[in-house]
């Protein structure tokens, strides 16, 4: 089987969040778990890896932020076309692992893509877990992705939503993300789980936080981003000591995800 | 068991192999090399024995044969994707190469067939090739395949080694043995060459880990390294890539999309849409490369990817030496175990 060659996957709808992040939802009937990848195909211009932030019976979401010189193209052609994808790629996330914990997802922006799917199923069944808490953090409130799921999910789960600065500080928290983990509350904090998505630094100062105010190694997950050209273990860019996040990753447990030093 | 070719019998072979085979060896390109008054050893199609230097190691390695420096991935039209028609290769290649790069096929093979799924397209070429193995009568320059035990193979179809103008064969593929036969070969007990000693020893301490990329050993490569690649490009066991869309006309409508090699190395290798990159020093580099050739690889498929060739100590245009930076990590570990 030639796996390099993308099918065609039509445009069923395109939410807007932002000028510059749109959620494509495509149709597709492959089997795919949260925070695994597609890569995103146009040819003449190249191939983006990218999240899927929403997984149905027929479609998947992918939250693309215009960025680059694959995703700039995903903006300027969308309108009533197919886009040519190859995945899923990477190992994503297990619901089973968090069922029954105090659940807290930390994400960052876009981060909060990939975890989307794991949010979403425990905001839907909320009583398969302890707690389930979300603190997210966008630059300023035109930044926001994903309003309409937050709304939703306020009704069941707690949320935490902030904002790095804003002059409308009535309506919106303000601060990064990090400043609201040593306010978490636990009934056990031996049961919680955490899951940290989003840029580098943001990552690497929630995880310190994290470890902080008590909970151990083994209970943070993380989602990691690298370029990568294949999604197949080959072509060599993703790869972190023996480890290639396309192939084991791109989600880690702490423990391993520690060791993962470029 | 083996054979012995005399100039005629070598040249009735050679023309028997042709019909089967594509044949791919280190061929001399007269002021090719990477000086202007230097020649370079690299690998080309070649029609006769005379053609293959057996007496100079080649500057690059067999890999380009079947891992191409760019292989064209899929066409595209506006709507339409065609994979490229590999039946234009009719022959199977027979490659010519040293003890160290079969071993060094070996680390081919670990990335594109066992490392996730199996590569469409290094698969059709690496089904069709097979392997004779040119002995090495002495150790070149900067190898150092005995230390990674390398300098011996038994992986190959045939083995040749030169002497004064006499071919010593031994042979273990059955059609290979066939042509060797209609060529009038005579029956000899023939020993493959390789050698038992180099002048560089190298030495991986036991106790290494990722943890010596704290070491300040990596720093020197910071101004010496110029990030120019060619340490990547000539070795054996290098197979990064990069997928390359391209189209052939103005209005852009028909085109390529080509994987090309790439280079850890190299400013660009990691860089994300959005900016971000890691790794931007080139002693951070040079530690990645050097823990993926001696440490990493062997952790994932069980055996360290360096074969001791030496092309990257040939080739620097700095003068850094791969082997030395090896030789530094026992020191290194003790600097970062005596931190802690």
């Amino acid at each position: 089987m030639n796996n390099y060659i993308p099918f065609s996957s039509k445009i069923l709808d395109v939410i807007k969040h932002t000028d510059v992040e749109f959620t494509f939802r495509m149709s597709c009937k492959r089997e795919v778990k949260p925070g695994q990848f597609f890569e995103v195909s146009i040819p003449k211009f190249g191939e983006a890896p990218i999240s899927v932030s929403g997984i149905g019976a027929d479609y998947i979401d992918l939250t693309i932020r215009k960025v680059g010189k694959v995703t700039n193209e995903v903006f300027e052609r969308y309108v009533g076309d197919t886009f040519m994808l190859r995945g899923p790629y990477g190992n994503g996330f297990d619901v089973d692992i968090y069922k029954g914990k105090e659940l807290v997802v930390v994400a960052g922006g876009t981060g909060l893509s990939p975890v989307r799917g794991v949010v979403d199923y425990f905001a839907n069944h909320r009583n398969e877990v302890a707690g389930m808490t979300l603190i997210v953090g966008f630059k300023s409130p035109e930044d926001i992705l994903f309003k309409e799921d937050l709304k939703r999910w306020k009704e069941t789960i707690d949320i935490v939503l902030t904002v790095d600065s804003t002059n409308d500080t009535k309506n919106y928290r303000t601060g990064f993300v990090t400043e609201y983990i040593p306010e978490l509350k636990f009934q056990d904090k031996n049961n919680a789980a955490i899951i940290v998505v989003g840029p580098p630094a943001m990552m690497s100062f929630s995880v310190k936080g994290i470890l902080n105010i008590g909970i151990k190694e083994e209970q943070i997950w993380v989602s990691h981003e690298r370029k990568m050209c294949c999604g197949l273990g080959k072509c060599g860019h993703c790869r972190i000591n023996d480890t290639y996040i396309c192939l084991d990753g791109p989600v880690f447990n702490y423990t391993v995800g520690k060791t993962l030093i470029d | 068991m083996g054979f012995i070719l005399d100039k005629i019998s070598a040249d009735k072979f050679l023309s028997g192999l042709k019909d089967e085979y594509y044949i791919f060896a280190p061929k001399r390109f007269e002021l090719g090399g990477i000086y202007s008054d230097t020649d370079a050893i690299r690998y080309s199609e070649i029609n006769s024995f005379d053609e293959i230097v057996f007496d100079e190691k080649s500057q690059y390695s067999f890999k380009e044969t079947i891992l191409q420096i760019s292989q064209t991935i899929f066409y595209f039209t506006e709507d339409q994707i065609k994979e490229p028609n590999f039946t234009c290769r009719q022959k199977k290649a027979l490659i010519f190469l040293r003890n160290c790069d079969l071993h060094g096929l070996k680390r081919l093979d670990d990335m594109y067939l066992n490392n996730g799924p199996e590569d469409y397209y290094y698969k059709k070429l690496r089904d069709a090739a097979e392997f004779v193995v040119m002995g090495c009568e002495n150790s070149f320059e900067n190898c150092f395949c005995v230390s990674m035990g390398t300098n011996q193979s038994d992986a190959y179809d045939l083995s040749i080694d030169k002497q004064e103008d006499k071919y010593l064969i031994t042979c273990k593929n059955s059609k290979l043995n066939n042509i060797l036969l209609k060529a009038g070969a005579s029956s000899s007990d023939v020993v493959p060459k390789f050698v038992t000693s180099n002048n560089i020893q190298v030495n991986i301490p036991d106790n290494l880990s990722n943890d010596v990329a704290t070491s300040k050993i990596w720093d020197e490569y910071d101004v010496r390294c110029i990030a120019c690649g060619r340490c990547n490009f000539v070795c054996p066991t290098c197979t990064c890539f990069t997928m390359q869309d391209i189209f052939y006309t103005e209005n852009g409508k028909v085109g390529e999309r080509r994987r090309v090699w790439a280079s850890c190395m190299i400013d660009g290798f990691t860089d994300m849409a959005g900016g971000h990159s890691y790794r931007v020093k080139k002693g951070q580099r040079m530690r990645y490369k050097v823990l993926h050739k001696v440490l990493n690889h062997k952790k994932r498929h069980g055996e360290q990817m360096c074969v001791g060739c030496g092309r990257c100590d040939d080739i620097c245009p700095e003068y850094i030496s791969f082997s030395n930076s090896i030789n530094k990590l026992e020191n290194a570990m003790k600097e970062v175990t005596s931190n802690e």
